[in-house]
């Protein structure tokens, strides 16, 4: 088969074609993921793939990528020559052969090796004695030039910043000569000053004839750097078009089938402070995830943002409001009242709403049923027990109130949590915290992994808890989200938290920099 | 006191040191390169018996001793693939597996004896190893005598020490095989096959476990006898903890252990019977506990070991 007996999506562009797939079907059981999807992506493109969780991005990049065969459809690549031949499915090693690589959301890294044997890992015969180290290395170092890619390679990956391990994800597929490069989510673990720097790796990449799949849920991203976006919903393709002409309300429609209100916030009159760290110190010093020496105001009917990369005194600065861990030097003090040690159900009682980080591993409890997971913080309370009963009946009834009004997409109260979808779940995680009408949120990137249906609502509530009166700390990766919800935002770095900026007027290249460790003063 | 101390001057210790570290030293380094692909080999205790018992048997029926030694590989190798099948591919609980394995292993070597001599009260002998006969070295004093006591096997086994080490850090497999135990998703994406290295390694790892049960029964004595393995892979578990899975380290290890057992083994006649000898039998358990305290705090233990991998799975 060569190229001219197949749809050809644009016949002015005189790019030899790289990668074809036509009529790619593939059903779990009643549900269709992929739906008769045709791709064409030539040498040197940057096409976006976009489309809402489920709409079957994941699935077709795993069928590209060998992880899945197809039920129907076919997939062509083209080999040395140009030509195009069929792509064998099911199989890594058939894909990394043909010239597709990946680079995972998550890395797929083994962090006890270098970054130079990441690189080299399966490219050499299994039972060759010593790996001709001199060769792959100057071959290595040639495209850390032509690419603009800079990493360490020598010592262990788990040493290395988040930045580091990806690009050596992405020298692990040019070292294998790829012709297609797939980048899943590649921004979202990066800083802006970062993600300009992949940015300019992509173009120089794809001026050398790569051709890029981008998948990003960062609009502003797609609309910069890629000149053709693909949309799935629901499993088929909804628009292939020039990025040209488009704009984020348009490409937001498209993939979620209807328009999107923008997000607004009201001016509002902060009160009291809720929550106040003075010189605050969490966590042993070798620990990464430390605080040192900060401090912060959180007053009533504010939301005040935490900006930084993972990492950094996030997961400090939530354990300690959560009540997960103590402060061992310092002030804290929460509607008033000091605070010293590490006593959850003492910052229940003092009306502290938790939305964790990892809602599957710190904000519910899979075996558990929905109502179970609704009054999990609240089980003491006598609307919950007497005696040491579980009032059930009660417990169930008002779970079924909140499924109602957080609108959570279940079987029931009786529903065992963990066969609720990302979104559903953390409406049950919302509901529980909001529900309780806290005085003071933590909202520990409440928006991770969900998608714009349901960031949007999580974003109405947190709102709506500030109209109300409660003052919410948000800790989110999402500049994005963080200045559209924030009334002041603060940057962590290796512990140090940066004094609370007002958010009106703040330039996220300078909330960049000081993520990336530069001083308030230095960055602006 | 003096006396204490005159032990370790003494080349009749430091040569049994080195024969009771042998067969950890195998054990040791079957057992990291099992958890260095990520699968906790427990059957190690039973391995360590159906190796003692498959090699001698082999002997008894008339193989040459190496023939032995490689029948003990064999046996261990097949049990390591019985291991592997059940916990890679079929993900089962490691630790469930692992101690099904020691039984059976244990189970199958003791059947195997009683059916081979269903009469016999003491178990028949064969010709070990014999001593080592070094030129040279063999002449000096002290060192002489140490050598004197070893056999080929011990060779064999300093010599597994360098091979695992070699492979582990230089060659693409060693790389594979850390990779692996560490994320197994990484090398899924680099086109190897995690199912084939983890059996692979389970069996590789499991048949230096059943060389150290031959060491017991073709070198440091002459027969098979019930219970003779005695507790030696559970040693050998906590020492691949305590070696932090590098093998240099699993031989300073094992023979540290080894030095401890070899100590308390004299300390015991100098006393006299003024201490019980069972406080002294549990020296060298009580240092290994001791140091495990101290190091496994900080084990790095290989981020998969234990973590059963499906493939499409993320």
């Amino acid at each position: 088969m060569n190229d001219t007996s197949l749809p050809d999506a644009a016949p002015h562009d005189t790019r030899p074609l790289v990668l074809s797939l036509s009529g790619i079907t593939k059903r779990f059981g009643p549900l269709t993921a992929n739906d008769h999807i045709d791709l064409d992506i030539r040498a040197g493109e940057i096409v976006a793939l976009l489309g809402e969780n489920g709409a079957g991005k994941t699935t077709l990049m795993s069928i590209l990528f060998g992880h899945y065969v197809a039920d129907e459809g076919t997939v062509h690549i083209a080999d040395a020559d140009g030509q195009l031949a069929p792509l064998p499915g099911g199989s890594a090693e058939a894909a990394l052969k043909a010239g597709i690589g990946m680079v995972h959301q998550h890395f797929a890294l083994a962090e006890n090796l270098t970054g130079f044997e990441n690189i080299l890992l399966g490219t050499l015969p299994l039972w060759s004695l010593a790996p001709r180290r001199g060769a792959a290395r100057s071959k290595i170092e040639r495209l850390m030039a032509e690419s603009g890619l800079a990493a360490d390679l020598d010592v262990p990956v788990a040493q290395l910043s988040v930045g580091e391990q990806q690009r050596i994800e992405i020298l692990k597929a040019l070292y294998r000569d790829v012709r297609v490069l797939i980048l899943d989510e590649p921004t979202a673990v990066l800083t802006p000053q970062e993600a300009d720097g992949l940015a300019a790796t992509v173009r120089a990449l794809a001026g050398k004839g790569l051709a890029v799949i981008f998948i990003s849920h960062k609009l502003h991203e797609v609309l910069a750097l890629c000149e053709r976006v693909v949309v799935l919903r629901g499993g088929a393709k909804v628009a292939d078009r020039p990025t040209a002409g488009s704009n984020r309300a348009s490409l937001a429609e498209l993939m979620v089938g209807r328009a999107i209100p923008p997000r607004e916030r009201p001016p509002s009159t902060p009160g009291a402070p809720i929550l106040s760290l003075r010189a605050v110190d969490v966590g042993a010093p070798t620990q990464r995830d430390r605080l040192e020496g900060a401090s912060l105001e959180v007053r009533m009917g504010e939301i005040v943002g935490i900006a930084g990369v993972s990492g950094n005194g996030q997961g400090a600065l939530a354990a300690l409001v959560a009540g997960l861990a103590g402060a061992h030097a310092g002030e804290v003090t929460i509607n008033g009242a000091p605070v010293t040690r590490a006593d959850p159900a003492a910052r229940i009682a003092a009306r502290v709403g938790r939305i964790p980080e990892d809602r599957h591993r710190d904000g519910t409890i899979g075996a558990l049923s929905v109502a179970e997971n609704y009054v999990l913080e609240t089980i003491a309370a006598p609307e919950n027990q007497g005696a040491g009963i579980l009032k059930r009946a009660a417990i169930r009834v008002r779970a079924a109130q909140a499924i109602a009004a957080y609108d959570v997409r279940c079987p029931g109260p009786d529903a065992a949590i963990r066969a609720l979808s990302g979104g559903n779940m953390q409406k049950v995680v919302l509901a529980r915290v909001l529900e309780r009408e806290p005085l003071l949120v933590l909202a520990h990137q409440p928006t991770r992994g969900l998608d714009i249906g349901a960031t949007t609502d999580v974003h109405r509530r947190l709102l709506a808890a500030r109209a109300r009166g409660a003052g919410v700390l948000l800790i989110s990766e999402d500049l994005d989200e963080l200045f559209a919800l924030s009334d002041r935002i603060a940057v962590v770095h290796a512990g140090h938290l940066s004094p609370a900026m007002e958010s009106e007027g703040l330039d996220v290249r300078t909330v960049g920099l000081m993520m990336a460790g530069h001083a308030a003063d230095e960055a602006a | 006191m003096w006396d204490a101390f005159d032990i370790l001057l003494q080349a009749n210790f430091w040569a049994a040191t080195i024969r009771i570290a042998t067969p950890l030293i195998f054990g040791v380094l079957g057992a990291l390169l099992c958890e260095r692909a990520g699968v906790l080999n427990l059957g190690i205790e039973g391995i360590f018996v159906a190796g003692a018992m498959s090699g001698w048997l082999a002997v008894y029926l008339g193989l040459p001793l190496w023939g032995g030694v490689l029948m003990a590989a064999l046996v261990g190798a097949l049990f390591g693939l019985i291991h592997g099948v059940l916990t890679v591919p079929l993900g089962l609980s490691q630790h469930v597996t692992g101690i099904g394995v020691t039984l059976l292993a244990t189970s199958v070597a003791y059947f195997g004896y009683r059916v081979a001599f269903p009469n016999v009260g003491t178990p028949p002998r064969i010709e070990p190893f014999p001593p080592l006969d070094v030129p040279v070295l063999g002449d000096l004093p002290f060192i002489g005598t140490i050598l004197s006591q070893q056999s080929a096997f011990t060779v064999l086994a300093f010599i597994c020490v360098g091979l695992v080490a070699f492979v582990l850090a230089r060659t693409p497999l060693g790389l594979a095989i850390r990779a692996v135990g560490d994320n197994p998703e990484a090398v899924e994406a680099q086109g190897l096959s995690v199912v084939g290295l983890r059996i692979g390694a389970v069996m590789a790892g499991s048949a230096l476990m059943a060389l150290g049960g031959a060491f017991l029964t073709l070198s440091a004595f002459n027969a098979f006898y019930f219970g003779m393995i005695n507790g030696r892979g559970w040693v050998c578990i906590a020492l691949t903890v305590f070696a932090s899975w590098r093998p240099g380290k699993a031989l300073i290890g094992a023979l540290l252990f080894g030095a401890l057992d070899a100590y308390q083994l004299r300390l015991q006649t100098i006393t006299g019977g003024a201490v019980p000898s069972q406080i002294f039998l549990m020296l060298p358990y009580i240092f290994s506990i001791a140091a495990l305290v101290l190091v496994a705090r900080r084990a790095d233990y290989p981020r998969a070991l234990m973590k059963p991998y499906f493939k499409g799975q993320r």
